[in-house]
């Protein structure tokens, strides 16, 4: 289990790293000097050679990755050109955001979609099975940008059930918390589908498993024999997934955040792409890629500690 | 080998017959079989299907409600978003294909390359794929837009970058496990090259569920496509994509629901199209599933 955790760590940073250098050199495969592209064409050289001297440009190519990383590392991820602010203080500011829209999002996923998908897969082809099954495939076929705008639509400003824009006044916790639902449900809807199918179909092959015979050979509760018994493995699978699902979350969180004007990392790095300060935009998709990554990481450790077969194995 | 081919022709034509009959036997395979042909109809023929000119401004029609005359309205400047909506199928599905083609090629060659490779090469090809699939998909969508800018072929180039690593994989796999068969060992025995081995033998044998997966991206293309149309960094106006649609509907939206909701059925109809589809694909291949036509 320690060698696991150690390779399974050791890969995360190797797979973090070669990211890293991805970015770092999408800047110098692409055509064109980052500092004349954030002036604008009517710049003059001399304005662009300070920004160049600013954004560490001048320097040679090795010493620019090695300063890159070495910064990193110590969480300096460099200034923004415009307000020559830290990058990792402007990340801080958004990030708190972003992460309550996409933990609240995949929270009502997994609260509704994981007993969704149970319930389907103990009365299989019940009326609510199938009902089940189609919301699932509709929800998964609907992009999540599409569900922010038509929530926006039907619950903002058609019925007004919900604020529109914003997410709501610095340190009303209620208010906050208002101005989540609508974000957080249209980014939630699709993953409650995907992950209710899941559930279903691992369930039902954990459950025609001689184990589960077994359990039920010994006269154990039907409840306790899905709960301790099944669940405990079909739910492997969705742990994993729900690692791989952070991406999607947060890929979804920026649409979101365009759709309702919320601040977060969506928000500032869209905001920050337009004006091509790249600073501030490759900084972010980092943090991006490392909180993906952990994500992942975590969920696979969590697998390892949960499956009984591999944690043996290991 | 003419005689040959003329001999296969018929029977490939009555299983690919049957094939298409079975899926549309089934309720959702053949609700899907029909959205999807739908597309394709209208994305064809969407220059002739166009009752008004997609991209002609007339300012004193703007922001019509439904009428005969515009069954989906008109948006902000007066444009018929009927005929936007036709115009944007082909937009959608030309940067689908176009894209997918692309991503494909790429991912069978890297594919090919690390399953059959050098040791090395796989390794190092893996933690790549990885590297680039540790980027949620529209970060790096914004990376590459903000060095690029937006256009087009930023749009198609953002989906090849995030579909090659998966292909790739799917293709590796699938050479590991024919590349120990014993007609790959009587090839090298008989003298032939690596790349003959790899283009001749092992390709038609790895491509196949490359193909439905990757016909099965066509609606998650589509979706990138509008998605980053919708945030204004995809397709320049005035040309007529689907999530430019939704971004001028979303502009609109305290004063008028019409457009967003014109421009947002057709990517829900797509998905879900492709989605049935896709279900009943899965079926008829899986012969476990497979029910008799009756």
């Amino acid at each position: 289990m320690l060698y696991y955790s150690l390779q399974r760590v050791a890969l995360a940073v190797a797979i973090c790293m070669v990211a890293m250098t991805i970015l770092f050199s999408l800047v110098y495969v692409i055509p064109g000097d980052p500092a004349s592209l954030a002036l604008g064409p009517r710049a003059t050289a001399e304005m662009k050679e300070a920004l160049r001297v600013r954004m560490g440009l001048d320097q040679p190519l090795a010493m620019q990755l090695y300063n890159f990383f070495a910064n990193a590392v110590t969480g300096n991820l460099g200034y923004d050109v415009w307000t020559r602010r830290p990058v990792t203080t402007i990340i801080m500011e958004a990030l708190p955001y972003t992460l309550a829209l996409a933990g609240a999002g995949l929270g009502w996923a997994i609260l509704i979609g994981i007993p969704l998908g149970c319930y389907s897969a103990i009365n299989r082809n019940s009326l609510m099975d199938k009902i089940t099954g189609i919301i699932s495939v509709g929800t998964i076929s609907m992009p999540s940008f599409l569900v922010a705008v038509y929530c926006l639509l039907l619950f903002a400003v058609h019925l007004k059930w919900f604020p529109a824009i914003g997410a709501g006044e610095r340190g009303d916790l209620a208010d906050q918390l208002w101005h989540l639902v609508l974000p957080a449900f249209a980014i939630g809807l699709g993953w409650v589908g995907y992950l209710a199918r899941l559930v279903r179909a691992s369930m039902l092959e954990v459950l025609g498993e001689s184990h589960v015979r077994t359990a039920r050979a010994f006269g154990l509760p039907e409840a306790m024999v899905i709960r301790r018994y099944a669940l405990r493995l079909a739910i492997l699978p969705t742990v994993t997934l729900l690692g791989i699902a952070v991406g999607g979350l947060l890929s979804g969180a920026v649409f979101a955040e365009l759709v309702f004007n919320r601040p977060g990392i969506g928000l500032l790095v869209y905001n920050e792409a337009a004006r091509r300060n790249y600073p501030t935009v490759m900084g972010t998709v980092l943090v991006t890629v490392g909180v993906f990554v952990i994500c992942q990481l975590v969920a696979d450790l969590l697998v390892a500690l949960l499956d009984p077969r591999v944690r043996r194995s290991l | 080998m003419s005689a040959e081919v003329s001999r296969i022709a018929p029977a490939a034509a009555a299983r690919v017959g049957g094939f298409v009959r079975r899926i549309a036997a089934d309720p959702m395979g053949c609700l899907g079989l029909t959205l999807v042909t739908l597309l394709l109809f209208t994305g064809v023929f969407a220059d002739l299907l166009v009752p008004y000119d997609p991209i002609k401004i007339a300012v004193p029609e703007r922001l019509m409600d439904p009428s005969w005359a515009h069954p989906l309205g008109t948006d902000q400047l007066g444009r018929d978003v009927l005929s936007r909506v036709i115009k944007g199928s082909q937009i959608a599905l030309g940067v689908a294909v176009s894209a997918i083609t692309l991503s494909f090629a790429g991912g069978v060659i890297l594919g090919l390359l690390a399953g059959y490779g050098p040791r090395w090469l796989d390794n190092v090809l893996l933690l790549l794929f990885d590297a680039v699939y540790s980027f949620p998909s529209i970060m790096l969508a914004l990376a590459i837009i903000t060095l690029l800018g937006p256009s087009l072929g930023t749009v198609v180039l953002v989906v090849v970058i995030g579909s090659v690593p998966v292909y790739a994989r799917l293709i590796r796999t699938q050479t590991l496990t024919v590349k120990t068969s014993e007609f790959v060992l009587a090839e090298r025995s008989m003298g032939a090259g690596r790349f003959r081995i790899m283009a001749r033998h092992i390709l038609p044998n790895v491509i196949g569920p490359l193909l439905i997966v990757a016909s099965m991206d066509v609606p998650v293309v589509i979706t990138i496509e509008a998605g980053l149309s919708f945030l204004g960094l995809g397709v320049r106006p005035p040309a007529p994509s689907w999530g430019r649609i939704l971004n001028d509907g979303y502009t609109q939206i305290r004063d008028t629901p019409w457009i967003v909701i014109g421009g947002g059925i057709p990517l829900i109809v797509t998905t879900l199209g492709f989605t049935f589809l896709g279900e009943a694909l899965r079926d008829q291949l899986d012969p476990k599933l497979r029910k008799p036509v009756g």
